[in-house]
């Protein structure tokens, strides 16, 4: 390719940004966006599809027909939120089978939040009402991303995340107006997932160094910090409605700018967490390879039908 | 084991027609052994809240598409018969219903 044609290319894919209009799947790109969007698609895939572990832990054990399909189709939800984004990182040329061999090797990263354990059936309602109520708020900036199949995508996962929060929201409701017990074990739920709830937002902005670039190609559309204080914002007054204390001495109204002061989030856990050394991390990447490796023989009976079938018609 | 699963799940994009009276509009694509485990998946994961009466499969490898590196010359044609539009043709308003 000449100097020229890519020059021509460059200005392309800059006005088709600077225009606020989508890139699709057969547009010329810079290899720096491609590498950039492949790599965010698939940790965001890896997190839904990892996330299906703390909250399917407690299927077996929902204490009602009610909760247990709600818990069904919500885990199910996960399970498909991955899948459409899978689905987005290959428009841009990544193999899928490449991305799960990632994640099961550890080369590739997925959400810090999901390395904690569940240990009471309140943590699915707090997951539901903090982690996915933090993920709608990083989600729905995402729905105008740049890049129009990720953008799709998370259109589709939004629609879907409403009942996730609502769910866990009624569900810690009707624990609220149980016994003693049980308002405790929300109380405790909320305390042990509030500060990994606001670490999903990743780094704070002078720690983030790809912000910047992410934001000029519109990739995202708001800065970690802009998007955890509007998270905070929004849950205060949640908390108040339902009864529970946010574990945080410092989070208190602040008149002059109109938001939540809150106190400073331990950024030392979050590295240990996301380096790996989670307290469930280790057993989330052992289960789901478990589940892919035992899952081959399907994959290949599956194959060797459909190829037998192929013969049979090519024959008759 | 990578390179067998790609040549042997083909990828499948998939179109959903929502409700009577519109178009399939695609929706995205997802991975099977054949066409109709295709539709089964497709069912799964594209229509878990009544969102479509009627689905399309197609292995992505069947379909030919434009290629977008002379979208504005192959698109040129349509762009310069501007007689093929209403408003190039001057009516005057005391004519009705035109």
């Amino acid at each position: 390719m000449t100097t020229t044609e890519l020059s021509d290319l460059e200005r392309h894919f800059e006005r088709t940004i600077e225009h606020d209009l989508r890139v699709e799947p057969r547009d010329w790109v810079p290899d720096e966006y491609r590498a950039t969007l492949i790599r965010q698609i698939a940790q965001h895939a890896h997190s839904e599809i990892i996330g299906m572990q703390p909250e399917g832990n407690w299927i077996t054990r929902a204490p009602s027909l009610r909760r247990k399909a709600i818990l069904l189709a919500k885990v199910q939800d996960e399970a498909g939120h991955g899948l459409y984004l899978y689905s987005a990182a290959e428009t841009l040329g990544a193999d899928r089978g490449e991305l799960t061999q990632r994640l099961i090797s550890g080369k590739q990263k997925y959400s810090s939040i999901f390395n904690y354990p569940t240990l009471t059936f309140a943590d699915v309602g707090v997951i539901g009402w903090l982690v996915d109520g933090a993920a709608i708020c990083n989600q729905v900036p995402l729905c105008r991303c740049s890049y129009g199949p990720y953008a799709r995508a998370m259109i589709r996962i939004c629609k879907e995340e409403s009942f996730h929060q609502r769910q866990g929201y009624e569900l810690l409701m009707t624990m609220m107006r149980g016994t003693k017990a049980q308002r405790q074990m929300v109380q405790d739920a909320t305390d042990r997932w509030w500060w990994p709830s606001l670490m999903m937002f990743g780094p704070p902005d002078g720690d983030s160094p790809n912000t910047a670039q992410s934001m000029a190609w519109k990739v995202k559309r708001h800065t970690n910090d802009e998007l955890r204080q509007r998270f905070v914002d929004m849950t205060v007054p949640q908390a108040e409605a339902l009864g529970v204390t946010l574990p945080d001495a410092d989070l208190a109204w602040n008149q002059e700018r109109a938001s939540y002061d809150f106190g400073e989030i331990d950024w030392s856990e979050f590295k240990q967490v996301l380096r790996g050394n989670g307290p469930c991390s280790a057993q989330r990447v052992a289960h789901r390879k478990r589940a892919h490796d035992e899952g081959a023989w399907v994959r290949e009976a599956a194959a060797a039908h459909a190829r037998k079938h192929r013969e049979a018609v090519a024959v008759a | 084991m990578t390179e067998q699963i790609k040549h042997e799940w083909p990828l499948y994009e998939v179109f959903v027609r929502s409700k009577r009276g519109l178009n399939h509009v695609h929706v995205g694509s997802l991975h099977a052994a054949d066409d109709e485990m295709a539709i089964r998946h497709a069912r799964d994961l594209y229509t878990r809240r009544n969102e479509g009466v009627s689905i399309w499969v197609v292995r992505a490898a069947d379909i030919t598409a434009s290629s977008p590196d002379e979208k504005d010359p192959f698109f040129a044609p349509s762009a310069d018969k501007v007689y093929r539009h209403p408003t190039f043709y001057d009516i005057p308003d005391t004519v009705p219903h035109m």
